[in-house]
């Protein structure tokens, strides 16, 4: 890769400050900047030095450092538990265990990718992220509008009771999702997010218990999908998209709704 | 037997497990020029001019090389057997583009950087052209891939570039639109299949270097040394006896290695600059400017009796060769004479065939080598003629099948002299539980399991046209050398030779070792391609042993004083005075060569063979498909192979095996994707989906061995085979479930479900 | 810039290009058994540990590498050589070019999964080392055989 300078921060104020250039870029895992050999990168940034490799956990929440790896995360038995397995479905098709333990969940969330798994995940699991200068503020909001220069430093995970089941439709193992489906339902909610359309993942929330019966999952699953964007590329056409996205989320509300009864 | 038929280690196990460097990149000195090609982003352009100025002014860069540097006369990549059947239409650097890809200039420097660097800095004056990329359109197109007038076809194919075509022919036995108006029961249908690429996991490399001599030495990573020595001479217009071409250890072919896809262009920087050089190929060229299987379109016909008597078959195939003729003028044929004769009880068969250039990547050798993509249509259209007839398809087969003894008026009325497809195909729906799996039902769980099968056959090396030789020393103490052309890509033929030498001589494989390919030293050998190493080379090696016990009974009859040669025995130890019971033990044979010798303990035999015996086997899927979402899970496969005698069957089964895989690649995910522009979006394993471990069932693999008379030990072939039914076993199991026929590979979910939404929408 | 690392258990330092990836670097440092299959981090040549986990070389800069722990196939001969007898016998070694790869995975994986792993965990664990030659179903004979000699049985799904 073409970098002219590598810098280890000391501090997450002296990352901010180095990241304030537009030619700086902060290496997460570095494995999706991997695909762009020719980017011409002035300051790299390692985070890898300030201590964001752990997770903590809370009584209300968990707390996952930006530098915590997908392997990590997929073999953590509290976020096992947190999310019924469902955190094990969205990592475990991501390319393979040597690539798992490069990429950072901070990398997956702040790049905002459409193909995110952990994205999808996260926001139906209602995450929240903290920047360094910016403060916390929902996931939710944080994909739609992005980090800028700012530097990821964890993102939380606040607990509950919930009921959670992850999908994704892929043309083989260890692709990226054709489509990815990611549903919760909590006692007085339902979130409902889709990813990879190709666009990023979007989230709908329903006020009450909805989707247990055929039906009514169908009329939910049928919603959500009318709410969102579908787009074409090499994997699959908007319309095969779109018609998934009602077939994934039908399947995750009956699979969620059955495990409560 | 003591070494044929056992599942012998090859002799580069541990080195290629522990991760010994053995490769051409490994052996590459470190002071070789880095050269990387830079390629145009059109389809179909001219280059007006390349302006290098400013690249050449990076530090580290040696040269830049474009059209005005390179020789001018016409030649082929295509590793063939000379005169080769495919013309002579390329330069290594030529000012008419013909798909995106194509080199405009070679960049050679110091290290990787630089080179990177003035590639950057190049400026290429395009005038660009419209392109021909659907290749349905091309015959008689407006567009002209090749219209320069020094197109030259070596042998006539039936070709004219002005027509865009590169081969044609057409053939009929028997009174073909007679029988089809005279048969009860007609399939009708096209076929589609694209163009599937090797992905063998070692990219293309070679480097170059001048020796003491100033002879211009090639170390490659090829399947054909012998002619990449012709080919790399031709190219450069220099003598052949300048060239000489190493073959290290090879991370595999799959027949992508058959053609001299880059060999030239370090070869070329090295005549140029004296200096050595190194190529190696990135993933995206590996997979973008290679020279993958041919993208197909084959439109076949089959008349039958309503009692399932197959009368009639003609198969019409339309070849998309892509901007080069390569390996389409001999791909092609395999269309019908590898798919025609399984079904040997008709009264006629039309065979008729177009290979077209279009603005798209050169299709080369893979695997099956045509017969793949004419197998996927006839084996589809039989299934869908028993389907058709309300008979079984087994039964529809089992009425129709070559049996052995059968003369085989399809291919080229070669008699079936081994042929055990019955049995192959008998044992295969046992092993599937057939009786249980097909034709569906549904599980559980709401998805539909099905089954489906088909049948394979392919050759033994080219009749009439290849040849293979072998080398065999005695050597101290009495242990064998085993010179071989032939080259060994990770399939273990440097192996199975020495067993069958091993057999031959009566002693211990590790007594024989086996050394290539050095085209200074090593005996000539067309190649590993075409199913005939094991084979053809087998064939040598099993004749010079014989003629090398010979001399060893000449020189130990020397050595015994007052006995005659034709009195001694060989029993691999000893040679024996079959009178007296003296003997000289092999160890002072071989020890008494090296003193006051004048009889060389060397032999070497060549052999061609006058047939291509077919290997032959039978396969079957069973598949859950979800109706749902139109997914795929091949949930068991298994494969019945017929190549005669198996030599090693460790070796064969994991022939068999990732033969197979590789077939189910091709039918379930590998997609090759070209966009408006004729740029491949599928340019790396992230967008081409070779299977993973994931993706594969456990798959069984037996043998029903025949015996070939004409093969060492009874063997034919295997290597290519087993890539053949996955795609029309799959495609039919995939039929059974949805009731939908997919006639086009691959099967993607998305079409599956788009299948079964119109069907309901009917 | 100047790295200070350990390979194969040795100290050394290397004075190197802030881009370098780890790949070309080992390569460079006579490691020859990483190989590259793809730009893509896709096929699992590359696989090297880094600090006792596997990781792909090709997407992991040599500057990162500093003060960390770096062990490739030439730092496992005894343990590639005992699998290798495993592999070859099995005839599943082929072209070898995704050998050291794989092996490196597996090794990793010996030790971390369970005594009693299954057959889709072990698949799941080595999806990422792609094999174009063998169709992998001669890998999962050779790890039964070899997982059962190191106590551990592979359970059926």
């Amino acid at each position: 890769m073409n970098i002219a300078q590598y810098v280890k921060a000391k501090s997450l104020e002296e990352a901010w400050e180095l990241n304030q250039k537009k030619t700086a870029v902060v290496f997460g895992g570095g494995c999706w900047l991997r695909l762009s050999p020719q980017r011409r990168i002035q300051t790299a940034i390692d985070l890898s030095g300030l201590g964001l490799d752990t997770m903590t956990e809370t009584d209300t929440a968990i707390h996952l450092g930006a530098m915590v790896t997908l392997r990590q995360l997929e073999t953590a038995p509290a976020l096992l538990t947190a999310t019924d397995g469902a955190i094990k479905e969205a990592l475990r098709h991501i390319v393979g265990v040597q690539f798992r333990n490069l990429a950072t969940v901070g990398g997956s969330i702040f790049g905002r990718f459409g193909f995110s798994d952990v994205l999808t995940l996260f926001l139906t699991l209602e995450a929240e992220v903290e920047l360094h200068r910016g403060g916390r503020m929902p996931l939710a909001e944080f994909a739609k509008q992005g980090g800028g220069n700012d530097i990821l430093t964890q993102i939380i995970i606040p607990k509950k009771k919930r009921r959670t089941a992850y999908t994704s439709l892929r043309l083989n193992a260890t692709d990226f999702p054709i489509l990815a489906c990611s549903v919760v339902r909590t006692a007085d909610t339902l979130l409902c997010a889709v990813g990879a359309r190709p666009a990023r993942a979007e989230v709908r929330a329903f006020e009450g218990t909805r989707g247990l019966t055929e039906a009514d999952a169908t009329a939910v699953a049928t919603e959500v999908a009318a709410s969102m964007n579908f787009e074409d590329n090499t994997r699959g056409s908007a319309a095969y998209r779109r018609d998934m996205a009602v077939e994934l989320c039908r399947r995750l509300l009956l699979q969620t709704g059955k495990e409560e009864a | 037997m003591k070494s044929v038929n056992q599942a012998v280690m090859k002799k580069d196990a541990l080195p290629l497990i522990t991760g010994k460097p053995v490769y051409t990149g490994d052996l590459a000195p470190k002071d070789c020029l880095i050269v990387k090609a830079l390629r145009s982003p059109h389809a179909r352009a001219i280059v007006r001019s390349v302006n290098k100025t400013a690249a050449l002014k990076v530090p580290g860069i040696e040269c830049i090389l474009t059209a005005e540097d390179a020789p001018k006369k016409r030649f082929t990549i295509a590793g063939q057997t000379y005169p080769e059947l495919s013309p002579y239409d390329r330069l290594i650097l030529d000012k008419q583009i013909r798909f995106v890809g194509d080199p405009v200039a070679l960049v050679a420097g110091k290290d990787a950087a630089c080179v990177d660097k003035a590639l950057r800095m190049i400026k290429v004056d395009y005038e660009v052209q419209e392109p021909l990329l659907d290749f349905r359109q091309a015959v008689d197109n407006p567009i002209v891939v090749h219209p320069e007038d020094d197109w030259n076809p070596m042998v006539p194919v039936g070709g004219d570039n002005k027509r865009n075509i590169i081969a044609q022919d057409k053939e009929d036995w028997g009174d073909v639109d007679g029988t089809f108006a005279d048969s009860d029961v007609i399939v009708d249908h096209v076929y589609h299949t694209k163009q599937a690429q090797q992905s063998m996991m070692e990219p293309f490399q070679a480097f170059t270097e001048l020796d003491p001599y100033g002879r211009l030495v090639i170390v490659s990573s090829t399947q054909i040394p012998f002619h990449v020595r012709r080919i790399v001479a031709t190219a450069l217009e220099i003598p052949k006896s300048r060239v000489r071409v190493i073959k290290p250890r090879i991370g595999g072919g799959f027949g992508a290695k058959q053609t001299a896809v880059m060999e030239c262009y370090p070869a070329l920087v090295t005549m140029v600059t004296g200096k050595r050089a190194y190529m190696l190929y990135t993933r995206e060229e590996s997979q973008t400017v290679s020279s993958p299987r041919h993208e197909a379109e084959i439109h076949v016909r089959i008349g039958a009796s309503k009692e399932g008597h197959i009368r009639v078959i003609s198969v019409e195939a339309l070849w998309n060769g892509g901007a080069y003729s390569d390996h389409s003028p001999t791909t092609v044929t395999l269309a019908g004479h590898k798919s025609i004769p399984v079904y040997n009880h008709t009264e006629a068969f039309r065979f008729n065939y177009t290979a077209v250039y279009s603005n798209t990547i050169a299709a080369g050798a893979y695997r099956g080598y045509g017969a793949t993509q004419g197998l996927f249509a006839v084996e589809s259209a039989v299934n869908e003629l028993a389907e058709k007839l309300g008979i079984d398809p087994v039964t529809l087969r089992l009425k129709n099948i070559v049996h052995e003894g059968d003369v085989m008026p399809a291919y080229f009325n070669e008699t079936a002299r081994s042929c055990n497809l019955e049995a192959c195909l008998m044992r295969t729906l046992e092993l599937i539980d057939w009786k249980h799996n097909y034709p569906r039902r549904v599980l559980p769980n709401g998805k539909i399991r099905a089954a489906g099968l088909a049948l394979a056959m392919q050759g033994s090396a080219i009749s009439n046209v290849d040849v293979a030789s072998a080398t065999i020393k005695v050597n101290d103490d009495g242990f064998y050398t085993l010179d071989i052309g032939a080259t060994d890509m990770g399939t273990g033929c440097d192996t199975i030779l020495a067993q069958i030498a091993a057999e031959a001589l009566e002693c211990p494989v590790d007594e024989v070792v086996t050394h290539g390919v050095d085209t200074d030293t090593s005996p000539y050998d067309s190649g590993s391609y075409a199913s005939s190493t094991t084979y053809l080379t087998g064939m040598a090696v099993y004749k010079t042993c014989q003629t090398l016990i010979e001399k060893m009974k000449e020189k130990a009859a020397r050595m015994l004083g007052d006995v005659k040669a034709e009195d001694l025995d060989f029993t691999g130890d000893a040679i024996i005075d079959r009178a007296t019971g003296r003997q000289v033990t092999r160890k002072e044979l071989g020890n008494a060569a090296m003193i006051t010798n004048d009889i060389a303990l060397e032999a070497t035999e060549t052999h061609f063979s006058p047939v291509s015996p077919p290997p032959y086997m039978a396969g079957a899927a069973v598949v859950d498909v979800d109706p749902g979402t139109g997914e795929i899970t091949l949930v068991d496969y298994a494969a019945v192979v017929d190549c005669g005698t198996v030599i090693n069957p460790a070796l064969a089964r994991v022939q068999a095996e990732g033969g197979l895989v590789q077939g189910i690649g091709m039918t379930l995910t590998e997609d090759v994707i070209m966009d408006k522009r004729g740029r491949l979006q599928t340019n790396s394993f992230m967008q081409y989906r070779i299977p993973t471990r994931q993706d594969v069932c456990d798959i069984k693999v037996e043998f029903a061995p025949s015996y070939e008379p004409t093969g060492p030990y009874g063997a034919k072939s295997i290597g290519e085979i087993v890539i053949n039914t996955p795609g029309p076993a799959i495609a039919e199991a995939v039929h059974q479930a949805t009731g939908v026929y997919f006639r086009e590979l691959p099967i993607t979910a998305e079409k599956v479900y788009k299948g079964l939404k119109a069907k309901k929408e009917e | 810039m100047k790295i200070e690392y350990w390979l194969n258990g040795r100290k050394e330092q290397a004075e190197i290009d802030a881009g370098l990836m780890l790949l070309d670097f080992l390569r460079d440092h006579g490691c020859y058994s990483v190989k590259c299959g793809c730009e893509t981090t896709a096929c699992g040549l590359c696989t090297v540990w880094l600090n006792e986990k596997p990781v792909l070389s090709c997407a992991v800069l040599a500057a990162r590498i500093d003060g960390q722990h770096v062990t490739t196939l030439e730092g496992l001969q005894d343990e590639a050589k005992e699998f290798a007898q495993y592999m070859a016998s099995e005839g599943s070694d082929q072209c070898g070019y995704c050998n050291p790869g794989f092996v490196m995975n597996v090794l990793s994986m010996v030790r971390e999964l369970s005594d009693t792993p299954t057959e889709a965990e072990i698949k799941e664990y080595l999806a990422g080392n792609l094999c174009r030659c063998t169709g992998y179903v001669s890998h999962m004979r050779v790890l039964r055989r070899y997982l059962a000699a190191k106590g551990k049985e592979v359970q059926d799904a």
